[in-house]
């Protein structure tokens, strides 16, 4: 009993510091308040639950990303984005800026900008740009939060930024018509 | 053209880089503009995205009920705080029983073990009782004035018992009567006092009936504690306690 007790306080001292940022990965990913909200309660208590067999030592950030992006992927939003993103492809690792002038892209661009391209990314992306740029975390990490191979992280990385330019770049010859 | 060096560039900028590899990056983006520019174009759409994607707040009251639903999965902290406590108590508990039920037999002994001596006492003296008479109506007006309380004595006329007497007896500092009964050789002591808590307690099926080769039974009725000890059979202690029982008079 002693043991479920320290278990919860240690639990609650090292995940609710990141609750925010987890909160904020959870709505990119949701789209919608509510249903973030529901996601990140969910995976709150399922990794509470399973707690006792997290080991000491290991990622636990990387662990608590990972049960908040399983309970996504079961969710109906989740499902659905499992349909309708493509796979990734290996050669297509990097390529590329795109054709528009990248300086004078960027400095054009402003925050809305990327918020819009980034909500219009296909989720795989979002969250490897998210997990990457937005959390700071380590290709290493990411894999292990995706579940994927570092290398693929790499090529998804290049690919998802590769993206979010070409975006942008529509977005600013949209602005200027 | 696209330098050879592109595909390193995001690790360069990811901090994914170290040792050797590193210096190799650094070293060529001093020497190649592309790369360079390329390089901070990369760094600065970083920073950008970073700071774009920071873009979502939980509600307070969401993360107090996040707080508190963590808070609910706990065990009760009064359970956990005193669960040492309950459990050293707990054993403490089952280490009292077993010596509290002993204790109580023991003391049960001790009590029943002095009324049998009183029985015996009673036996070897000359005068064994201070008032003889088979006739309960002699026998039982003996006890008035002597006795806070009074009793039924039953009609042994038709019975194998003789009552022989009776006598003033003390017991744990309360007055009592005894009366003697005979069935064949054997006597049988009757002792009849006012009920208290501790005597209803007394136990008549104790191991003395073995120690002592008595037999013995006691019940209470009336408020009043009966205990019959003798060496005689145990039905014919069994028979004297249920005539007594049924005396109405």
């Amino acid at each position: 009993m002693a043991d479920r007790r320290t278990d919860a306080e240690s639990f609650e001292t090292l995940a609710m510091p990141m609750f925010t940022s987890l909160y904020n990965f959870a709505h990119w990913l949701a789209h919608n308040r509510e249903e973030a909200e529901d996601l990140v309660q969910e995976a709150y208590l399922k990794a509470l639950k399973g707690f006792a067999s997290f080991q000491q030592g290991t990622n636990f950030r990387a662990w608590m990303y990972r049960i908040l992006r399983n309970t996504f992927l079961t969710s109906r939003s989740g499902l659905g984005m499992k349909m309708t993103v493509p796979l990734d492809r290996e050669e297509d690792a990097v390529g590329p800026p795109t054709d528009t002038p990248e300086a004078a892209l960027l400095a054009r661009a402003d925050q809305q900008m990327l918020q819009s391209a980034l909500e219009r990314l296909p989720v795989q992306f979002r969250e490897v740009i998210l997990l990457c740029d937005v959390e700071e975390m380590s290709y290493r990490e990411i894999a292990e939060i995706i579940g994927i191979p570092i290398g693929t992280v790499m090529s998804r990385l290049s690919r998802a930024r590769k993206s979010m330019r070409e975006l942008l770049a529509e977005k600013m010859r949209g602005a200027s018509k | 053209m696209t330098c050879d060096w592109v595909p390193k560039l995001d690790l360069y900028v990811d901090g994914e880089l170290s040792g050797g590899e590193l210096k190799e990056v650094e070293v060529h983006l001093q020497t190649c503009p592309t790369c360079a520019a390329d390089a901070l174009n990369r760094l600065q759409l970083k920073r950008m995205t970073q700071s774009a994607g920071r873009r979502f707040s939980p509600r307070p009251e969401f993360r107090v009920k996040v707080a508190q639903s963590i808070d609910a999965a706990k065990p009760p902290r009064w359970a956990w705080r005193w669960a040492p406590v309950l459990a050293a108590a707990a054993a403490l508990v089952l280490m009292l029983i077993p010596a509290a039920v002993w204790l109580q037999y023991s003391r049960s002994e001790q009590a029943l073990g002095e009324l049998a001596d009183l029985h015996v006492s009673t036996l070897a003296s000359a005068n064994p009782v201070d008032v003889v008479s088979s006739d309960r109506h002699t026998v039982k007006p003996w006890f008035q004035g002597k006795l806070p309380f009074t009793f039924n004595l039953p009609d042994v006329e038709t019975s194998p018992f003789k009552l022989i007497g009776g006598r003033l007896a003390y017991f744990q500092q309360s007055p009592g009567a005894q009366l003697l009964f005979d069935v064949g050789k054997h006597r049988i002591s009757v002792f009849i006092f006012q009920n208290r808590a501790e005597l209803s307690r007394l136990n008549s099926g104790s191991s003395l009936t073995t120690k002592l080769a008595f037999n013995t039974e006691s019940w209470t009725e009336g408020g009043l504690w009966y205990f019959v000890v003798g060496d005689a059979s145990p039905s014919d202690v069994h028979d004297l306690s249920e005539l007594l029982r049924s005396a109405r008079s």
